[in-house]
């Protein structure tokens, strides 16, 4: 029975997770209708950047004084250099070929995604860096269930970003633009919606949450690889595709479901494809019903 | 020309100070607390040079400055094309076919070992572009057909002793088998869809070949897999039927060269048949194809199949030529560079792709000493050739033009 | 109706793919007016108006707005300038509730109070709306979606209103609504409206001015009375 709770707690935030990098996937898809292959790379680029400040602040002496300003400043620093990595990334590769056919886009995002995942490895190095954990340890224990303060960290962080998404999608008015983007870029034009800076804007705030992601696992495994976007990346795809591309409230269901399928699948079937049960939900759910669990939320305007 | 300069220093200028922003704090902030701006700014500063060169390169391209510079050597070009359509195809592939042949008599080893690297890359090529260039899909896992083909006979052969010639085609049907199975489910899918599914698929493969130990011994892979051998008749002593191991070099480059002449002459006559035509009428418009009665899903399905089995021919060449197959070569970025070479030599143009396989091995190769770089120049280059020649480096010919590619 | 037209289109060409659907047309609107474009399906009605909003590139021609070149601005710089147009196909933001889709018509807008009272007037316009604005638009009938569509483009505050035929696949009932309010929209704020319409009857029932557009090519241009009363027009396009 602890096992199944260690599990649930183990699943809930390895959801989060996934459901943090697949926002940005399923927002970008929702505007432009492109797989963002690079948001990996993102979510890399969160957690080097995210390990490169940490080390600087333990490196000051900052981290034994105020270990919590320096977590925020990291989070708030890393998030804003992947945003502006995106913004770049999107002005130089993807808006060029906006009227080009999908498989220009598709195959201009690959590139870019190896182009990236080989820079970090000429910048930062092939081994894993590793985190400065040293001040992030402890937790509480219930009988066998053991919760570091580190997951309790990472899930309140996760949750706040979420809610502050919702927020932000649903409440302002930056938020109704990009919804009004994603639904018919021809007719937010004609109210005055500027579709470039709204995609730019979605880009940047993607990435954010893949940043924080990154520097959360980060965190969490103690260290970053250059090609540790790759694998989460196609996860996060698939829970941004089984909750219904475009949909935000979808892609947070998708990640938590792929999440608990692949700590379950790892705990109770088998460790070692414990990769394997995303892909087969990804490919079940677009054969099965491609507009995925809650509908899908894109421009499908002719014209 | 200074009007053009003008138009672009803005957004130049903004964008060598954003890839500043972002080049520095991946180099200029230590652990040790301290923060460093020279090696940041020495990188920085070759990049904006170049930068700057390619800038100029542009703006004199714009305002037309290289077409009147370069209407003296219009005529020259315009007089060399006259010469070449004259010689008709046949004379140019009769050139390369006997450069091909005598290609081993004065090279050494390392040459031949490339040309082979080159012959294998030219098939995996091939293939990936009867899906992609020719039926407009993109397959992101392909080189796991590659791998269905070299595991097929590494445990053929290691497991029941089966010859390279006769495992050939049971690596060519397993490959058309996982071409199937992986083919079925993915095809009824939108195109951005089927890329990454097919990544998946890929990985999927990958990871069995990893931990399926009991099969294929998992990351230690399989030794001691056969060359081909070959039975040839000798008269010395009366007659009688020897046997030779094929294990020279040379003779493995004209095995590479037969499998590479046979892709290309199969991938010449697909493209050019009934079958060729209604691929591409599914590449230009799905639904329009549909519509004239073309079965789309068998179609793709075939393009899947066919491009599988060039894989696993490809793939049980390099098992008995490299006696040893594991795992590790058969990753995403592997299947990233075969697409690398389908889209810079130019999708759906075989002698494009053969360019590309050619350049993407070769120039490696010569420059040995920026090997780090390589997977990022084949990045770079793959989005540079989406922004600047979508087309490829040798487009493929076309009845007629449509309107996406018109010159503007 | 003196003066200098507050749009006017001076030989604009305009290409749909590799179609060449506007050849050169030319055309004037006055301040206050509501001036009529009728023609077949396919005469490049809605692209003119793509065209004026910068959606469609143009490839020659001059377009003047208020008195000045509107050529190549971006689309979403029309808006806050006055110049609004209601799409064809109504194209209200499906996933969007009604609410929504009306506060996203004043979104250039900073004034919040003045805002709030567009809002309550164009309830009051729409009575339906106000009842169903919690809805998502895209679960309205056709006739309510127009309608939206309309009180969508006033709250915009716009001076000059291009409307691609808006009665198309409505009952009529909603369609005399429609021409309705948009007589009376002209009448009480001035607003110059350029209608384009399939139903040239209606049209030239509610215009002053009207263009016949044949195949990319202005055809004739008359008041809307004298239009009415042609013989080829009304063989052409009122049944006859």
């Amino acid at each position: 029975m602890e096992y199944f709770i260690q599990q649930l707690i183990n699943g809930l935030t390895l959801g989060g997770l996934y459901a943090l990098i697949a926002l940005g996937y399923t927002m970008v898809y929702g505007v432009i209708q492109l797989i963002n292959f690079a948001h990996g790379e993102f979510f890399a680029a969160g957690g080097y950047v995210g390990v490169i400040l940490l080390s600087y602040f333990a490196g000051l002496g900052y981290m034994e004084t105020h270990p919590i300003f320096c977590l925020g400043g990291a989070f708030i620093l890393t998030m804003a250099y992947c945003a502006f990595l995106a913004m770049g990334v999107e002005k130089v590769a993807y808006k060029p070929l906006r009227k080009q056919s999908r498989l220009a886009v598709l195959l201009s995002a690959l590139g870019m995604s190896i182009f990236l995942s080989n820079g970090l490895m000429l910048t930062q190095g092939v081994f894993d860096k590793p985190y400065p954990g040293e001040f992030f340890q402890g937790g509480f224990e219930f009988g066998a269930i053991s919760i570091s303060y580190l997951r309790i960290m990472i899930v309140v962080m996760t949750v706040v970003l979420l809610i502050g998404l919702n927020i932000l999608v649903y409440k302002t008015r930056m938020g109704m633009a990009m919804r009004a983007t994603a639904q018919d870029k021809v007719m937010s034009a004609l109210v005055a919606i500027g579709s470039n800076k709204i995609i730019s804007f979605t880009f940047a705030i993607g990435a954010g949450l893949a940043a924080a992601a990154g520097i959360m696992v980060g965190l969490y495994y103690g260290s970053v690889r250059y090609d540790m976007g790759f694998v989460p990346g196609i996860k996060a795809f698939a829970a941004a595709v089984l909750g219904g591309i475009g949909n935000i409230t979808g892609a947070m269901l998708g990640g938590l479901i792929i999440g608990m399928v692949e700590i379950f699948g790892a705990g109770y079937i088998s460790g070692q494809y414990k990769d394997v049960f995303a892909f087969i939900i990804l490919i079940a759910v677009l054969y099965f019903k491609p507009t995925g669990i809650m509908g899908e939320n894109i421009d499908d305007t002719r014209v | 020309m200074i009007q053009e300069f003008k138009k672009i220093w803005k957004s130049f200028t903004i964008g060598i100070f954003w890839l500043l922003g972002l080049l520095w704090p991946l180099l200029g902030i230590h652990a040790d607390g301290t923060l460093s701006f020279r090696r940041t700014l020495t990188i920085w500063l070759y990049i904006v040079l170049i930068s700057l060169a390619c800038l100029v390169i542009y703006v004199m391209h714009q305002s037309g400055i290289w077409a009147r510079a370069g209407s003296p050597l219009k005529a020259v070009k315009e007089k060399i094309a006259y010469l070449t359509v004259l010689m008709p195809t046949w004379t140019w592939v009769l050139v390369a076919g006997v450069l091909a042949l005598i290609f081993p008599l004065f090279t050494e080893r390392y040459a031949q070992d490339v040309a082979i690297n080159v012959l294998i890359y030219i098939c995996l090529g091939l293939g990936l572009n009867i899906v992609v260039g020719l039926a407009g899909m993109l397959d992101l896992g392909y080189i796991a057909f590659y791998g269905v083909g070299a595991y097929s006979y590494a445990l053929l052969n290691t497991n029941f002793g089966f010859s390279f010639w006769i495992s050939l085609p049971f690596a060519a049907v397993f490959a058309c088998i996982a071409g199937s199975i992986i083919g079925y489910p993915t095809l009824r899918m939108r195109g951005d869809y089927l890329a990454i599914v097919t990544l998946g698929f890929g990985e999927i493969v990958r990871l069995i070949l990893n931990n399926w130990m009991k099969l294929t011994n998992g990351p230690n892979g399989i030794l001691g897999i056969k060359v081909p051998g070959l039975f040839y008749p000798s008269f010395l002593d009366g007659f009688s039927i020897e046997h030779l191991w094929l294990k020279k070099l040379h003779y493995l480059y004209y095995i590479a060269l037969a499998l590479a002449v046979f892709t290309i002459i199969a991938v010449y006559r697909l493209n050019y048949s009934r079958i060729g035509r209604a691929w591409e009428s599914i590449r230009e418009d799905e639904t329009a194809a549909e519509l004239m009665g073309v079965n789309t899903f068998l179609l793709k399905l075939l393009a899947y199949v066919m491009g599988a089995l060039f894989a696993g021919l490809a793939g049980a060449f390099f098992a008995s030529r490299m006696r040893f197959v594991s795992p590790e070569s058969f990753t995403f970025l592997e299947s990233a560079m075969v697409l690398c070479m389908v889209v810079l030599g130019g999708m759906g143009s075989i002698p494009g792709i053969i360019l590309g396989a050619a350049a993407l091995i070769v120039l490696p190769e010569i420059f040995r000493g920026f090997e780090l770089y390589r997977m990022l120049a084949f990045g770079g280059v793959m989005t540079l050739m989406m922004l600047l020649r979508p087309a490829g480096l040798i487009p493929a010919k076309r009845v007629g033009t449509r309107s996406e590619e018109r010159e503007t | 109706m003196p003066g200098e037209p507050i749009l006017e289109l001076k030989s604009v060409s305009s290409s749909y793919g590799r179609i060449n659907a506007l050849k050169g047309i030319s055309l004037k609107v006055f301040s206050g007016e509501i001036v009529a474009m009728i023609g077949a399906n396919g005469a490049g009605k809605s692209t003119t108006l793509m065209v004026i909003c910068g959606i469609v590139p143009i490839e020659s021609g001059e377009i003047y707005y208020d008195g000045k070149l509107i050529n190549g601005i971006a689309a979403e710089k029309l808006p806050p300038k006055g110049l609004c147009q209601i799409p064809e196909g109504r194209r209200i933001f499906p996933r969007l509730t009604v609410r929504e889709n009306l506060e996203l018509g004043a979104f250039y807008r900073k004034d919040r109070a003045s805002i709030a009272k567009d809002l309550d007037r164009v309830y009051s316009l729409f009575p339906i709306l106000q009842e169903r604005r919690g809805q998502q638009g895209g679960t309205l009938s056709g006739g309510e979606q127009q309608m939206l569509a309309i009180a969508r483009a006033l709250m915009s505050k716009p001076k000059v209103l291009l409307m691609d035929e808006p009665s198309l696949g409505l009952a009529p009932i909603f369609v005399q609504k429609i021409f309705e309010i948009i007589s009376e929209i002209n009448r009480k704020e001035s607003t110059t409206i350029l209608l384009v319409e399939q139903n040239a009857n209606l049209a030239l029932q509610a215009a002053g001015r009207g263009y016949v557009l044949e195949t990319g090519n202005i055809t004739m241009e008359d008041n809307a009375a004298s239009l009415l009363n042609n013989p080829e027009i009304r063989k052409a396009y009122l049944g006859e």
